[in-house]
């Protein structure tokens, strides 16, 4: 039959030694080469190369159009007699810590409240993440109108309430500028932070709560006692990510108010940019931004360890 | 005080608890009677609501207010105006650079997020199913590449888009917006990935596919969900980006909205409030359009990255 005919020759090709094109073709190893090659070249050229080109102009004297010399650490030691990148440092942990604790604390209300029985539940979700989808440049111009030394409504309203008899320089006093920027900031990270712990809230078993009635649980202790437990872990991811962006803003800080009043907002990322750019020190710049990465591993470090430690919580392998 | 109720309400929950027909979806709602629900629940709700919506609302009015009631707070309610005018929303599209600026954006969007997204596929499809060797460490690097924040690298990359004469060229920025797409787009298709059954892409193994067919006969078609949810969340993350496009695009018809918006509009001219709200407000309204259509796929695009 038509088999035997063929099988000789087929035979003939199987036996053929894989060539290195064949291995490159179906080898496991290869093949998973091929399918990263794309991501990983852009992580490369445009991550990893210049995070280790930042730490290195950090070290240079480099400006804007000219190639820097090494230099040591005269840009760190430069900038440890700086006052200005002091304060940078302590505005944004302050900024970082402050909006940090109460978006975690005002997102966890709110996820609470959108976690209960309601009308409207889904439209409300919706309108709550708006604030996250609208550019935040955007959203911070409207603060900055909002905020406006002599046509902010806020201080019509409160002239108008009878608390106030002038109109508060909220941009222009450093005390108020610190609070409308955290302020806008939090505006900005609640619904974040709520949407992804609602999300947690949701995987909680509606039995627990009921077996917790049950006993006489207070809605505080099973708040305490069921639903923090088994949120830990979405709460050390989100926390991780939202003091990682609070920590390294930028464009909030310089839609409103560009560092001012007396640099009482620079973070340091602007202060970083306003030196490396405008100023075009681009060496001190990057000395500024590479010392951010420490304070950025540490909060990668301590949520890390906060992970490990709820894995062990529920008993899962240390896989 | 209201103790009473309480008990009473909490036995009829004991009673029908025991009976067949329990309605489980209700929960334990029934516990809480009405006004302590406005106190504890729509009313903290509703303050929440109003903060996080009002600086929307507010733009959108001084984007419709006549000048003239801009700026005089004491005749007229600030509150609301009865002659909305349109003259800031058409100054905006006829006598501005602002469509030029849309359209950048637009088109720096859609390129930096499609090439990510391909690269994504790729690499998740490689990280998830190939398991080579080494698989799991890369997906580790990947996770923390996503950790790394563009205010370290502008400085860098500044000097690398120089180098490369990509300096105020759109290109400049789709090439280097993959590198924040990619990390979040990796892992959140790594979990879309995982849910598909192995057996599919084991039968059509056996009937002779190659991988490549596989990923584009059998992965993409199941995993289109995940794939739209990818596409908008990176299309905003593109849209909103602010300190590259500020770094590395200079001459003013070559800018992105926001860059665009806090750059030329600022001027020293008091009736500046009506343009620029216009300007914020035309830029966000694409965004919150496409928002509205994929609501769902946007909530499982944040908190399926978060969960992985």
């Amino acid at each position: 039959m038509a088999d035997i005919a063929l099988a000789p020759r087929r035979a003939k090709t199987e036996m053929r030694e894989a060539t290195a094109w064949d291995q490159l073709r179906h080898n496991k190893n290869w093949l998973g080469f091929w399918f990263m090659l794309p991501a990983m070249a852009f992580l490369i050229f445009f991550l990893a190369y210049p995070l280790g080109l930042g730490v290195w102009l950090s070290f240079t004297d480099a400006r804007i159009g000219r190639i820097g010399h090494f230099i040591g650490t005269e840009n760190y030691e430069w900038l440890w007699d700086d006052d200005i990148f002091w304060l940078s440092v302590t505005n944004t942990l302050l900024y970082t810590f402050v909006a940090s604790t109460v978006k975690f604390a005002v997102g966890l209300y709110l996820a609470l409240l959108l976690n209960e029985r309601m009308p409207f539940k889904a439209l409300l979700r919706a309108a709550v993440l708006i604030p996250f989808i609208v550019p935040t440049v955007l959203s911070a111009l409207a603060f900055w109108w909002i905020f406006d030394s002599q046509f902010s409504i806020i201080s019509w309203s409160l002239k108008h309430l009878g608390l106030i008899t002038q109109n508060i320089n909220f941009l222009g006093d450093t005390t108020w500028a610190r609070i409308c920027v955290i302020f806008a900031n939090i505006w900005r990270g609640v619904p974040f932070v709520a949407i992804t712990l609602l999300a947690g809230l949701q995987t909680v078993s509606p039995s627990l709560y009921e077996a917790a009635t049950l006993d006489g649980a207070s809605s505080w202790q099973m708040f305490r006692h069921i639903t923090y437990p088994l949120l830990t872990p979405i709460i050390a991811v989100v926390m991780t990510f939202s003091v990682l962006f609070t920590f390294t803003d930028f464009q909030l800080i310089w839609a409103m108010t560009r560092g001012g009043p007396v640099n009482a907002t620079h973070l340091m990322a602007t202060l970083s940019y306003q030196r490396a750019i405008i100023g075009g020190q681009l060496g001190e710049g990057a000395a500024i931004s590479s010392a951010m990465i420490p304070f950025l591993l540490g909060a990668i470090m301590i949520s890390w360890f906060g992970l490990q430690r709820r894995k062990w919580q529920q008993g899962e392998g240390n896989d | 005080m209201t103790d009473l109720p309480t008990r009473s309400i909490n036995l009829k929950a004991v009673l029908s608890g025991s009976t067949p027909t329990a309605d489980h979806s209700e929960g334990m709602s029934y516990l809480q009677s009405v006004p302590r629900r406005i106190v504890t629940l729509y009313m903290p709700l509703s303050i929440i609501v109003v903060i996080l919506l009002f600086p929307f609302y507010w733009m959108a009015l001084t984007a419709v207010k006549p000048d003239d009631q801009l700026l005089d707070l004491d005749k007229y309610n600030p509150f609301w105006t009865w002659n909305p005018t349109f003259k800031h929303i058409h100054k905006l599209l006829f006598e501005s650079y602002y469509p030029h600026w849309l359209w950048n954006t637009m088109y720096v969007a859609v390129g930096a997020t499609v090439l990510s997204i391909i690269a994504s596929v790729l690499a998740a499809y490689a990280i998830v199913r190939l398991r080579y060797k080494g698989a799991n460490l890369v997906g580790g690097l990947i996770f923390l590449a996503y950790l790394v924040p563009p205010s370290i690298l502008f400085i860098p990359l500044a000097t690398v888009v120089f180098q490369y004469g990509l300096f105020d060229s759109p290109l400049a920025l789709i090439l280097t917006y993959p590198t924040i797409l990619i990390p979040f787009s990796t892992w959140l298709l790594m979990g879309y990935f995982k849910t598909i059954p192995f057996e599919l892409e084991e039968c059509a193994l056996i009937d002779g596919a190659s991988r490549w067919q596989i990923l584009i006969k059998i992965v993409l078609p199941l995993a289109v969900p995940g794939l739209i949810s990818a596409f908008i969340f990176c299309f905003t993350l593109c849209w909103n980006e602010f300190i590259y496009a500020l770094t590395f695009l200079q001459s003013t018809p070559n800018k992105t909205v926001p860059v665009a918006i806090v750059n030329e509009f600022v001027d020293g001219d008091v009736y500046r409030w009506g343009s620029l709200m216009a300007g914020a407000l035309c830029g966000s309204l694409p965004l919150v359009i496409l928002y509205a259509f994929f609501v769902e796929h946007y909530v499982s695009a944040m908190t399926g990255a978060v969960k992985e």
